[in-house]
């Protein structure tokens, strides 16, 4: 039992996606000015991963190791192809939006990392589970960082005002930096010195040592 | 021809796939600890991107696109669905083709890409150039061009990238920021830099 959890839970902190295995790092930052469209694209992320691993587990004695990338990418294109429809169907505002970074979760190494990590070893359940895991997070580092940009740079979460702009008789100065790419970059790498200042264990080695100053002698 | 300059320029500067889009973060970011193999890596991917961003498109154009099968008689066909599955397989065969070519005929430059060849196959910023070719609807000559600029302005920007972080392992960093934390300050300095280039028209 204790197992499910850890699988679960154990990505949206303790092995972070995106903070610590860098993987899936390119849509994080380009779909992160709005937080409408950043839930979307976690849904839509989340999804795929613990389908593909679900599939691919459930197949993974019977595809020869040779052309396994292949037939991970198939599975995953198929399924990327599925929630693409689904989404202009759905919703299309946002699916235009999002552009190319729906097509985009195919190369995600998200994706990929989970089904050749996990997906090949484990049974479909608990592959399943990990997709699932994985997915949250990557949306915990996601709607972070949508939150922050969208908080500061128009003032509003979800779209509803929160800090009144000053072109609207409010106080609040909107920083257009933050919907600018170079913020997600600033946020992104805060937030994972935040993470690290939590959990030390995170830190990476250093790979030169400073030496201490050496004192001079005066006399 | 001046169009196509302009086009170029555009494609290596002002929309920088790597620093204004975003693409192919994952491989920028891991593998840009040393100049020499982050400029393997730039030629390989500056290869491939000129390769397949021309041959996908003249998949979408005679393939995929709306009525594009008029010429095989079904005017009436939209395949553009198949468009994802179909780049992947166009990429990943292109890349197997590539590694198999230059094994037999250029030994000398596959022994020095080696490793990175199949890397490239998951690197979004070659999906994402063939998927940005077909939104903006580009002819087969813009491809070629586009695909050759951002796979050049991708190159230059993870050499450069490597440039910095050379120096910068003789620095004092901050604990938490060690190593990923401070690649993607430095990283989003250089995409501000990089915005400097926005006010041109060209």
């Amino acid at each position: 039992m204790s197992n499910v959890k850890e699988i679960l839970f154990g990505p949206l902190f303790s092995n972070n996606p995106i903070g610590l295995q860098i993987l899936g790092i390119c849509s994080a930052l380009a779909v992160t000015t709005k937080m409408s469209v950043a839930i979307v694209m976690c849904i839509a992320l989340t999804v795929v991963t613990a389908f593909s691993n679900l599939f691919i587990s459930m197949i993974r004695n019977r595809i020869p190791s040779s052309i396994r990338i292949i037939v991970q990418m198939t599975i995953i294109a198929s399924l990327v192809i599925v929630v693409d429809q689904v989404l202009g169907a759905v919703a299309y505002d946002i699916s235009k939006q999002l552009s190319v970074f729906v097509g985009l979760i195919i190369t995600n190494c998200i994706v990929m990392g989970r089904a050749e990590a996990f997906a090949m070893q484990n049974p479909p359940g608990l592959s399943f589970l990990d997709g699932i895991g994985n997915g949250l997070g990557y949306s915990v580092v996601l709607m972070s960082v949508a939150f922050i940009r969208e908080l500061f740079g128009s003032g509003s979460v979800f779209g509803l005002e929160v800090l009144p702009l000053v072109t609207q008789g409010g106080w609040y100065t909107p920083m257009g930096m933050m919907l600018l790419p170079p913020s997600a970059f600033f946020i992104i790498g805060l937030l994972i010195w935040a993470l690290r200042v939590w959990r030390k264990e995170q830190v990476e080695a250093a790979e030169f040592k400073i030496g201490p100053h050496t004192a001079m002698s005066h006399s | 021809m001046e169009y196509y300059l302009s086009l170029f320029v555009r494609a290596i500067f002002i929309e920088n796939i790597a620093l204004v889009f975003f693409l192919g973060m994952c491989t920028f970011i891991a593998i840009s600890k040393k100049i020499e193999t982050s400029l393997g890596l730039g030629i390989a991917v500056v290869v491939v991107q000129t390769i397949t961003v021309p041959v996908n498109n003249l998949i979408y154009q005679f393939l995929l696109a709306d009525g594009a099968l008029a010429w095989a008689g079904f005017p009436e066909v939209d395949l553009s669905f198949l468009g994802l599955l179909s780049y992947i397989g166009v990429i990943a065969a292109m890349v197997q083709i590539l590694e198999m070519f230059l094994d037999k005929y250029v030994p000398a430059l596959y022994n020095s890409l080696g490793v990175f060849l199949p890397l490239i196959t998951v690197n979004c910023a070659i999906l994402g150039g063939s998927l940005f070719m077909v939104n903006r609807s580009y002819n087969f000559s813009e491809s070629v061009v586009f695909g050759l600029g951002s796979g050049v302005g991708w190159a230059i920007a993870i050499v450069v990238l490597a440039g910095i972080r050379e120096k910068m392992k003789y620095s004092d960093v901050p604990e938490g920021l060690r190593g990923l934390g401070i690649t993607f300050i430095t990283v989003g300095l250089m995409s501000l830099g990089f915005m400097s280039f926005g006010g041109i028209s060209l």
